[in-house]
């Protein structure tokens, strides 16, 4: 658990949180460039030090009037927009340097373990500048989280790389957020990647919290702005059940019901993260049966709000999955829409993320 | 034999003034450099201004003033009186202290120049890694600044070989303890003995290539190290 209480003037720069953040997952910091995400995660890391600052890690206190703990002391991972490989070390001097710091034995294996879990095992004798952008940032990743930090601090770690070698380095992030035990902060402004990251998120916009809660309910909810985007959607959590061999089909099931995704197999008990577009979802009162539409589920509408002068955005419970349709408001009248209501939900379209 | 045993004798003291005065400007000079490159401090160009004054300065001036504080009624003077040593004016010693100011801002500027270029990203990423201050200069600053470190002792060295006015001002002329290279040669214009000269001179010429040419061999081989 990390509390900060943050309220930090830097020039006509305010920077003004209150925000806990959970003991395990991935808490997204999401907000336009200049919303003082970058401010915060460098704070909390004690890269930064501002008047005003309480910050918490557990019983520990890190920062408050009259108390700092200097970074090297907090036993943080931080990783950096740019890779920063220290330039005169090997790609495993470099993975060791901080894990020879934290006092940790076995330092080789360590190396080989977190060299391993990023693909950059054959790469250990070489120099920083012998790498491609996308291994350097592998290795910086590595780096930091083989020195088992309490806590993971990542400055939108994919923004200085191109589209190739983003998709190169997301599987691994995949696993990390599988397989790390302690919080992890991950600052970014695409929604792709928070989509596919985070479990929590933290939407910061001019250095104030606009909202923050599990993802799900943020993205769904009406009273903020990304719910009413163009490309507004929701996550849905699944898990595999099975896979219909003739067509090809994974079945994939969730809280509200089933999606049918098609594609290659995916093993039998996976859990499945779907993203849903609200403009791929219609509604309908009867279910529709002949129909090519395949994921067909019942939803209850809870709140109803317009999106520009012709649409509104609904938002439906589907046994407890927020989930986002966008209709006109020609069709919201005639098919008498309001909170309570009960209707199907047609998905047209659904993508899976991870 | 070219040389007699008093060319021989002023080669060693240049030599070993060379020596000594790089080593103490690294010592020095390195602190003085990393807190000039590192400070916010927003009147940090007025040590800036005197590191440099060596530059521009005629080495009399430096000289004259050098002599007025290490005789017995100047500062360092008596501070070496007050220590029950002798005043450092025309001794080795008084050399050393002269050569550090001169050869100051040869030292400092490189040094300066070489940890700013470093900027603050390797040491932050240092710090998150569990590195203390004093850790993350040894193990980072030192080794991305090392060209550097070479380029100061180069020009500290060399340029403490090239010293000539504020020697003669401050260490006299003592044959075998402030004798240096250039003064001797000085002496031998003097006296017309101008073949004499010619070996000294020559020989500094030689040695200040070798040196020289050697060092920034060296320093090519290190500059494949890139800050990414």
């Amino acid at each position: 658990m990390i509390e900060a209480s943050f309220n930090i003037a830097k020039g006509d720069f305010v920077l003004e949180t209150d925000v806990r953040i959970p003991s395990k997952g991935v808490t997204a910091l999401f907000g336009p460039s200049g919303s003082g995400k970058t401010t915060f995660l460098r704070t909390v890391a004690g890269l930064e030090r501002h008047d005003g600052c309480f910050l918490k890690f557990w019983d520990e206190e890190w920062q408050d009037d009259g108390v700092f703990v200097p970074p090297h002391k907090r036993r943080i991972g931080y990783v950096f927009q740019e890779p920063s490989l220290f330039p005169h070390l090997t790609v495993e001097k470099n993975i060791a340097y901080g894990i020879k710091r934290r006092g940790l034995r076995l330092v080789d294996q360590t190396v080989r373990k977190s060299a391993k879990s990023l693909g950059i095992d054959h790469l250990l004798d070489r120099s920083p500048s012998e790498l491609s952008g996308g291994e350097m940032q592998r290795v910086a990743i590595a780096r930091a989280v083989g020195a088992n930090p309490r806590v993971l601090l990542m400055d939108e770690p994919l923004s200085s790389l191109d589209e190739g070698r983003k998709r190169e380095i997301l599987p691994y992030l995949d696993n990390l957020h599988r397989d790390l035990e302690i919080p992890v902060i991950y600052v970014s402004h695409s929604t792709d990647e928070v989509a596919r990251l985070a479990d929590r998120l933290i939407v910061l916009a001019e250095g104030r919290v606009e909202c923050e809660g599990p993802i799900s309910e943020v993205l769904t909810d009406l009273a903020h702005p990304l719910a009413h985007r163009e490309d507004a959607e929701a996550i849905i959590e699944t898990a595999v059940e099975s896979y219909d061999e003739d067509y090809g089909l994974n079945l994939l099931k969730f809280s509200g019901g089933e999606f049918i995704v098609p594609g290659a197999p995916i093993e039998v008990g996976r859990r499945v993260r779907l993203r849903l577009a609200a403009r791929d979802v219609s509604l309908t009162l009867e279910k529709q049966k002949d129909t090519s539409i395949l994921n067909i589920f019942s939803a209850v509408v809870t709140e109803i709000a317009p999106s520009g002068t012709s649409q509104v955005t609904v938002r439906l419970d589907a046994g407890g999955t927020p989930v986002l349709s966008r209709v006109t408001n020609r069709s919201a009248e005639v098919l008498g829409l309001k909170p309570g209501k009960e209707v199907y939900a047609q998905a047209k379209s659904v993508a899976v993320i991870r | 034999m070219i040389f007699d045993e008093a060319a021989i004798s002023a080669f060693l003291i240049t030599f070993k003034l060379a020596a000594v005065t790089t080593a103490v400007l690294l010592v020095l000079g390195t602190p003085l450099a990393w807190w000039l490159a590192r400070t916010g401090w927003r009147f940090k160009f007025i040590p800036e201004a005197v590191v440099a004054m060596p530059l521009v300065l005629p080495p009399t001036v430096l000289g004259f003033y050098l002599l007025i504080a290490l005789g017995p009624n100047g500062p360092i003077g008596f501070l070496f009186e007050s220590a029950g040593l002798a005043s450092p004016a025309f001794t080795f010693t008084g050399l050393v202290i002269g050569s550090v100011i001169y050869s100051l801002p040869f030292v400092v500027q490189p040094l300066q120049g070489a940890f700013e270029a470093i900027g603050s990203r390797p040491l932050e990423v240092a710090a998150t890694l569990g590195a203390s201050p004093a850790d993350r200069f040894f193990s980072v600053a030192v080794p991305i600044a090392w060209p550097g470190f070479l380029t100061a002792a180069v020009l500290g060295f060399a340029h403490t070989i090239g010293e000539f006015g504020v020697v003669l001002m401050i260490g006299g002329n003592i044959p075998g303890s402030t004798r240096v290279v250039s003064i001797a040669i000085y002496d031998h214009v003097e006296s017309l003995e101008y073949a004499q000269a010619h070996w000294l001179a020559g020989s500094l010429m030689v040695i200040s290539f070798i040196i020289l040419t050697v060092v920034y061999g060296l320093n090519r081989r290190f500059r494949p190290i890139r800050l990414k």
